[in-house]
């Protein structure tokens, strides 16, 4: 038995947003878990879900309200076409970084290894059926079931 | 720092990555792989060895994504071939920087 240092071995990362930049924040630290040789599973709840939902997982946008960092005033954050045009930009941005839409990242995601899932309850708040969902998702599980899969030494939890 | 590996001294990181490409032959990458736990090279890794000290030597960074889009390898079978953190380690068999890619 090797004796355990303090590494990182497991991320468990929750995923509660549908902003493009929630997303990809979520699927960087799980992929990038992986590529370091540590295990990676997403947990998507509530507005996550739409990052896993078939019709919407390639729409999703960038928020332009309530977020200081976008240097956009709120009130013009909130004048019809913002979002879109704030998420064009930044998806042009991604591009030239090499970042993956959303379905190829959950390709990836699901290729190296990551473990997703749907949070129980969110799906049936929001009337959801897992034929809905990207087909790569594990299941549909309960937060206790989600806390199971994360037991072991080493493993960190993430809520975005 | 030095490294001596079949009664060949080679330079390395404090990681263990090769820091002059010349140095390096498939003897070395060869015990290097079994100390990353791959006891034996296959034509399947050779292969992906190639690639990447191809794109090395024609300065292409390196990410997961363009693994898997290189017609060589699959990103899961890339996973299975090279376990636990598959670009460190098969960039590090191939004598090649590690990479800087987040992707």
């Amino acid at each position: 038995m090797t004796e355990y240092n303090g590494e990182v071995r497991k991320m468990m990362i929750i995923l509660s947003k549908a902003t493009l930049e929630n997303v990809y924040a979520a699927f960087v630290l799980a992929n990038g878990a992986r590529m370091e040789g540590i295990e990676a599973e997403v947990f998507f709840t509530f507005f996550g879900l739409e990052a896993i939902h078939k019709k919407k997982l390639e729409h999703l946008h960038v928020a332009t309200v309530g977020n200081p960092a976008m240097h956009i005033p709120t009130m013009l954050g909130g004048l019809p076409g913002m979002e879109a045009l704030a998420t064009s930009m930044m998806k042009k941005e991604m591009d030239k970084l090499d970042m993956p839409g959303v379905h190829e990242f959950l390709d990836i995601l699901k290729a190296s290894g990551v473990k997703m899932w749907a949070c129980k309850l969110a799906m049936e708040m929001f009337h959801l059926k897992k034929e809905d969902m990207y087909e790569g998702i594990g299941g549909v599980i309960t937060v206790g079931e989600f806390y199971k899969k994360g037991a072991g030494i080493g493993t960190h939890m993430l809520f975005i | 720092m030095e490294k001596a590996i079949n009664g060949k001294t080679i330079q390395v990181n404090e990681e263990g990555y090769l820091t002059d490409f010349s140095q390096w032959d498939k003897n070395i990458a060869t015990e290097i792989a079994k100390e990353e736990g791959i006891p034996e090279l296959t034509n399947e890794h050779w292969s992906i060895i190639d690639y990447l000290q191809d794109q090395y030597k024609k300065e292409i960074p390196l990410s997961i994504r363009k693994i898997g889009k290189s017609g060589v390898v699959d990103i899961e079978k890339f996973y299975a071939l090279f376990p636990q953190g598959p670009l460190k380690k098969a960039t590090k068999i191939a004598g090649i920087p590690k990479p800087a890619s987040c992707i």
